[in-house]
């Protein structure tokens, strides 16, 4: 049994928030460069270069790539051979805020979702996985609620076509326009339950941007940047910079679909202790 | 690029058309979704909306050492149901991001006004032209609080113009 203090935790999980919020993932950067090249409208070219300079202005003076620091998410798949000393809901909550308040990022989260009321840093929302073992992985996902805004779920009849999936999954980035910031990331969760599709929606949006895993994924994102729905939602060949899907088996009577959009400051980062 | 200021009289606001790209330099008022609810039911508003400017944008904190940090524009659609009420107030333009619904172009055709996009997530670049941060209004409400922006130079892209051409439904 190794033993890992909740305090450790905590630094962590504040080093995270901080490295997520003001570096720009490797991948998400490689791809809106890509985008760039591929781009033929001047003025998409035009955001598209802004954004990838915005990303370095965020690194070099230490501010949040997005104003919008998200919901903070956590993801922890913790070994089955660890024992956690102390409070790991605390150490989660805490390492938010502290890294939350280190990077001096936005307070936007609201204690009350009907009377609302002042705003500040945490609860995260946070997804536990138990897994074999003796290390933590943790991940912290900040979400912006404009994107978080467009997600969506049908439960499909399990004899539902697959182009009826695929139009869903398109319907959903035209629902989303011009308004979540695109060039998007689309994550796609089919199966399992309704709240565990939504889940795996939001995971997808984890997977480091590369080559389609498979021919759905891959006219997906075809079809989806025909839209020329692109940078700002003025056209262009960038709407999506990726569709990661991720499935789970089902029950026979239905076909859980999920949708989760993020805008082009996809902001992720992972640590293992 | 063309270059405007504020207060945008009548002359300049009809001289621009949708798709056109400026550098806009003066005050903007910050106000989103919470602000501007207040700014409805207010008996008395705590600033005179003639001729202003409204930026739907909630900064971070700010970092030591800056004058705001990040401060990039949020999704306008959301203030769509009050915009008409603050158009017949006086309010100029808005400054966002994404679409509006038809009866804010309506309304922004009415008032003569104007709807300006801002670069969308690149709150970090957005705050470099930033000069002066000075609080107005509603600070309980945190980061959406109005407060009085002062930009230099700030690039932005006509959305909706004055005759109530829309970049979104060419």
């Amino acid at each position: 049994m190794k033993v890992i203090p909740a305090l450790k935790i905590t630094k962590v999980i504040t080093d995270l928030c901080v490295q997520a919020n003001l570096f720009l993932r490797k991948d998400v950067l490689a791809a809106i460069q890509k985008a760039y090249r591929l781009e033929k409208s001047q003025r998409a070219k035009r955001i598209l270069a802004a954004v990838i300079e915005n990303a370095r202005v965020a690194k070099k003076e230490k501010l949040a790539i997005c104003q919008d620091t998200g919901m903070p998410i956590v993801f922890l798949e913790i070994g089955q051979d660890v024992r956690i000393t102390g409070s790991l809901k605390d150490a989660v909550n805490r390492g938010v805020e502290l890294g939350y308040k280190k990077a001096s990022l936005r307070n936007s989260i609201i204690r009350e979702p009907l009377a609302r009321g002042k705003s500040g840093l945490s609860p995260a929302v946070t997804h536990i996985d138990i897994v074999k073992g003796n290390k933590i992985k943790i991940t912290v996902l900040p979400k912006g609620f404009g994107c978080e805004n467009k997600s969506q779920l049908k439960m499909f009849n399990p004899t539902a076509k697959l182009e009826e999936i695929k139009k869903f999954i398109i319907d959903a980035v035209k629902a989303a326009g011009p308004d979540a910031c695109p060039p998007y990331v689309v994550g796609v969760g089919i199966g399992g339950t309704a709240d565990y599709a939504c889940l795996l929606a939001k995971k997808a949006l984890l997977r480091k941007l590369g080559p389609a895993r498979s021919g759905m994924e891959r006219e997906l994102l075809r079809r989806i940047n025909a839209l020329n729905i692109g940078p700002m939602g003025l056209g262009g060949k960038a709407t999506c910079i990726g569709v990661h899907i991720e499935t789970f088996p089902t029950h026979i009577a239905g076909l859980p679909v999920a949708v989760n959009i993020s805008c082009h400051a996809l902001r992720s980062a992972t640590a293992i202790i | 690029m063309k270059k405007i200021s504020v207060p945008l009289d009548a002359k300049q606001i009809q001289s621009l058309k949708a798709g056109d790209e400026v550098l806009l330099t003066g005050d903007l008022f910050t106000a989103r979704d919470q602000a501007h609810k207040r700014l409805i039911a207010a008996k008395k508003l705590p600033l005179d909306l003639k001729g202003q400017v409204i930026y739907y944008c909630g900064p971070t904190n700010t970092p030591k050492g800056e004058v705001i940090g990040s401060c990039g524009p949020t999704t306008s659609s959301r203030m769509d149901g009050y915009t008409a009420r603050l158009l017949r107030k006086g309010l100029s333009a808005m400054i966002g991001k994404g679409r509006r619904s038809k009866e804010v172009r309506l309304a922004i055709k009415k008032h003569k006004a104007v709807y300006f996009l801002a670069y969308a997530g690149c709150g970090a670049l957005v705050s470099k032209y930033v000069r002066k941060v000075v609080p107005v209004a509603y600070q309980d409400l945190g980061p959406e609080a109005i407060v009085r922006l002062e930009v230099k130079d700030l690039p932005l892209i006509v959305a909706i113009d004055s005759k109530g051409k829309d970049i979104y439904e060419a």
